[in-house]
């Protein structure tokens, strides 16, 4: 039997591949994209513990997570794509319009 | 060695490989396509965990929602440019480190925490009592849910339309 750690650590390592993504990618899309590894892990973490704890919320938190992340990757690509429309580049290092 | 067994470490492994290959592959288009992978990876953990709901709603969602998105607009991008977009990355020694120590940090915690290792008797049908706590004690986030989704698809609409 596979027990609750195993699952915590695959989501801890997941989750920590998520933000090496987030940390060095230049590229907007692929910052999202690290993002959506991390959430992943979280829904993984949510489900081991509502499985192992024999309890149903950490399911019904997790649909809504999904469906919460689903609605942010729509927003997020949207923005980059006006973003784009303006700037001809995703790269994250050269959308300083709002530095001072 | 228990089916389930195998299985988990068949997952686990196509999981990191594929989460890997998502932050590490130049090509955008193939850092999606390991995503997807690392997406139905996931599902399968889900079914692992006996939620086949969650890993149908996983697959329709993520690995057939999120991966279209993201696949339309780097071909608009692509398009809009003219040119294939390559993804470089900076600061990989940094990012290794913080990355490392935030699993440190967690794999040193759950080694301390006292955690089940073995799992209660399944519900007899988890899809039913989800549904049930979805229109019961949850009805209200339900709602608001609902709110959230027609809130995000008009702004993802006004952010991304034309100019006129």
């Amino acid at each position: 039997m596979i027990g609750l750690p195993s699952y915590l650590v695959l989501a801890a390592l997941v989750f920590s591949i998520g933000l090496f993504g987030v940390l060095t990618r230049r590229n907007a899309v692929g910052i999202l994209l690290g993002i959506e590894l991390m959430l992943n892990a979280v829904n993984i973490n949510l489900v081991a513990f509502a499985r192992f704890n024999g309890d149903l919320i950490g399911v019904v938190f997790t649909l809504f997570t999904i469906s919460i992340t689903v609605a942010e990757v729509a927003v997020g690509l949207a923005i980059v794509i006006a973003i784009f429309r303006v700037r001809r580049t995703v790269e994250a290092d050269r959308l300083d319009l709002l530095r001072g | 060695m228990t089916l389930e067994t195998v299985g988990f470490w068949v997952v686990a492994v196509v999981l990191l490989a594929s989460s890997l290959a998502v932050v590490l592959t130049p090509n955008l288009f193939h850092a999606v396509l390991y995503l997807a992978a690392a997406l139905v990876a996931t599902g399968v953990i889900f079914l692992l965990l006996e939620q086949p709901f969650l890993f149908a709603v996983q697959l329709l969602l993520y690995a057939g929602g999120v991966v279209t998105i993201v696949v339309f607009a780097i071909m608009l991008t692509e398009r809009l440019i003219g040119e294939r977009i390559r993804q470089t990355s900076r600061h990989l020694v940094n990012g290794a480190i913080v990355a490392a120590a935030v699993f440190t940090g967690i794999a040193g915690f759950l080694l301390q925490a006292p955690l089940a290792t073995v799992r209660p008797q399944p519900a007899a049908d988890a899809t039913v009592a989800v549904g049930r706590a979805l229109v019961g004690p949850f009805a209200v986030t339900f709602e608001l849910l609902g709110v959230l989704l027609v809130t995000a698809l008009l702004g993802a609409l006004y952010f991304a339309r034309g100019e006129e």
